[in-house]
């Protein structure tokens, strides 16, 4: 056991050490961002001066070995916006993401299980096909588009929402101030739809799959109530592999909050990278990337591992 | 399979959901073919337009009201269909022919090449798909056929990874080992023998995916790393949209989002349907 999980652990630093060389190779080569953060009536002199101060005068691989020196003593530079380090800028903003994917995946998951149960023990009856019919459209409705929607009715014609920012903070989170919640409330059903939608499709799949096995039958025919059987025997077992995907989508859920942050004005993690993208700030989309990075190995490595105790003909590989 | 044809179909029409789906994504792919049928102007030939139409509702002379520009949002509409479905079912097509060739070399050949194709995949698959083709369309700047090439980097592992699964089955059975003991090669084998008995499973994963291929377009273009403005998509169309949405010229932006969401609505149908009915396990 001890043995897998350093393997584990190796596998994930090996995949950090490409990714920060990808990413490095790709912001150098994206190109120079010193045309774009001097003001107009700049000379040659001034960027030339500038490149040397942020070091963009170096060839590739000299660039690469002290940002992986410097990367190991957790600095990733300055921002060429912020003025500050990149790697602050992104954790600056890391809370409000976070809070906006746990408020989504709180919904998805306490909605989407007796949902999906539901809707796999009478797969014929109305409300089941109601269940599916909502889920197909949760998948079938771009991220973006149920954001306007919401902003359209919400904000727009009704006036009860607001359209914008996270309201005001008590302890740096929007959860403890009515205005803070009013302010969360269309971002993280924008950003839990989908996984909502998700969460009850496997939900049901997996359902319909365990009520046909034969320990099923038999728990039936020794007479237990259905409902016994449903939520103690079958559930248990449908929720193992629900619960890995979760863990999973996590990543997703932060990954499209940079939709959902953009629609809303969330001044989170998500805003940021596509703000830096359009002024070429380097060091915060490099810093963004690998924090990013990071979670997501963190995340499969812990699914790994919780895979093992679950299901324990892993661990003989 | 093909013994059974009759008897798929007749499974695949008992849901009604589903024969409507079919119908109304056939009906999208017409319009998309000639999009300038039912369009009263081209929308993208500046002298068609004027702007003493701009903004005009619904219903005013244009069925669906017109943008900033008097340009008669119908009419846009059917050409964003086009592009959004084009980039869909292109990108897909070209993911499949490269999925499938890398999960059939990767599943023939095993070893090195093996390992080297399916740890590319495995690294892949941990990152969301949307922030890879972010990435990918941030540094190369807007375009139609980039759009393309990303969102096939995006999806390519996922018929390779059903591809590789479906040869180790099928490398093991009696007629790719006489095959290979009537000396052939490799290539022939893999192509004539062993991939037309892996395309059932690959054709169906594709329906759905080309919904997810549209999505993904739609979302980069909404984020301007999509498609350029001058050929945009339903996607570019809603974003155009967005910006005006709060001076209440909600047409120009609600009417795209709504198409967009039926033809992938269509597809999806379409998608579960075939799902289940190929899906033994969930025979009753």
């Amino acid at each position: 056991m001890l043995i897998y999980i350093t393997k584990r652990l190796l596998y994930a630093v090996g995949i950090l050490i490409i990714i920060s060389f990808l990413v490095f190779a790709i912001m150098y080569k994206a190109g120079d961002p010193t045309e774009l953060l001097l003001p107009p009536d700049a000379t040659q002199q001034d960027a030339i001066a500038l490149k040397q101060y942020l070091g963009l005068d170096q060839p590739f691989h000299v660039q690469y070995l002290r940002f992986i020196t410097h990367a190991v003593h957790g600095d990733i530079g300055r921002s060429f916006i912020y003025g500050q380090s990149a790697l602050q800028v992104v954790f600056e903003r890391l809370p409000a993401t976070l809070e906006l994917a746990s408020v989504a995946m709180l919904i998805s998951i306490l909605m989407g299980i007796p949902l999906g149960v539901a809707a796999a023990v009478r797969p014929q009856s109305f409300p089941s096909q109601g269940i599916m019919f909502f889920s197909l459209l949760g998948i079938s409705i771009p991220v973006f588009w149920t954001g306007m929607v919401l902003v359209l009715v919400f904000s727009v014609i009704l006036g009860v929402l607001p359209s914008s920012g996270r309201g005001a903070l008590f302890w740096h989170t929007s959860l403890l101030t009515a205005d803070g919640i009013l302010h969360i409330i269309m971002p993280a059903v924008t950003l839990a739809l989908f996984q909502l939608a998700l969460i009850i499709r496997l939900t049901r799949t997996g359902m319909l799959e365990v009520l046909m096995e034969d320990y099923i039958k038999l728990a039936r025919a020794k007479g237990l109530p259905r409902r016994v059987v449903v939520f103690v025997h079958a559930l248990k077992n449908t929720l193992i592999p629900v619960i890995t995907i979760i863990g999973i989508q996590f990543g997703q859920l932060i990954a499209f909050a940079i939709v959902t942050e953009t629609i809303f004005a969330w001044p989170g993690t998500g805003k940021l990278i596509i703000d830096s993208i359009q002024n070429l700030d380097r060091p915060v989309v490099v810093a963004y990337l690998l924090v990013v990075a990071t979670i997501f190995v963190f995340i499969n490595f812990i699914v790994d591992i919780l895979y093992t105790f679950v299901d324990p003909r892993i661990r003989v590989k | 399979m093909k013994l059974h044809e009759n008897e798929f179909l007749a499974e695949y029409a008992e849901s009604k959901l589903a024969v409507a789906g079919a119908l109304l994504f056939v009906i999208f792919i017409l319009l998309a073919l000639v999009p300038s049928i039912f369009s009263s102007q081209n929308p993208y030939d500046l002298r068609q337009l004027a702007l003493k139409n701009s903004f005009l509702p619904p219903g005013s002379g244009f069925l669906l009201g017109t943008d900033g520009q008097g340009r008669d949002i119908l009419s846009a509409i059917l050409y964003g269909l086009q592009i959004s479905l084009f980039v869909g079912v292109a990108s897909t097509l070209l993911s499949v022919f490269i999925g499938l060739l890398a999960g059939l070399i990767s599943g023939y050949c095993g070893g090195l090449i093996d390992t080297a194709i399916m740890r590319l995949a495995d690294l892949q698959l941990s990152f969301p798909a949307i922030l890879i083709a972010l990435i990918i369309m941030a540094l190369w700047g807007q375009g139609i056929s980039k759009i393309i090439i990303a969102i096939t980097v995006v999806n390519w592992v996922y018929y390779a990874r059903t591809a590789r699964g479906s040869v180790l089955a099928e490398k093991e059975k009696d007629y790719v080992q006489a095959a290979q003991a009537m000396g052939m090669r490799a290539p022939v084998i893999i192509i004539g023998e062993i991939m037309p008995n892996v395309l059932a499973p690959i054709i169906v994963i594709a329906t759905v995916r080309i919904a997810n291929a549209i999505i993904l377009e739609a979302t980069l273009s909404f984020l301007g790393l999509g498609v350029p403005i001058t050929r945009p998509s339903l996607g570019a169309l809603i974003a155009s949209g967005y910006q005006i949405l709060f001076s209440g010229y909600w047409w120009v932006s609600v009417f795209p989002g709504l198409v967009l969401m039926l033809v992938v609505l269509s597809i999806n149908l379409v998608g579960d349907r075939l799902r289940d009915v190929m899906n033994p396990r969930l025979k009753r």
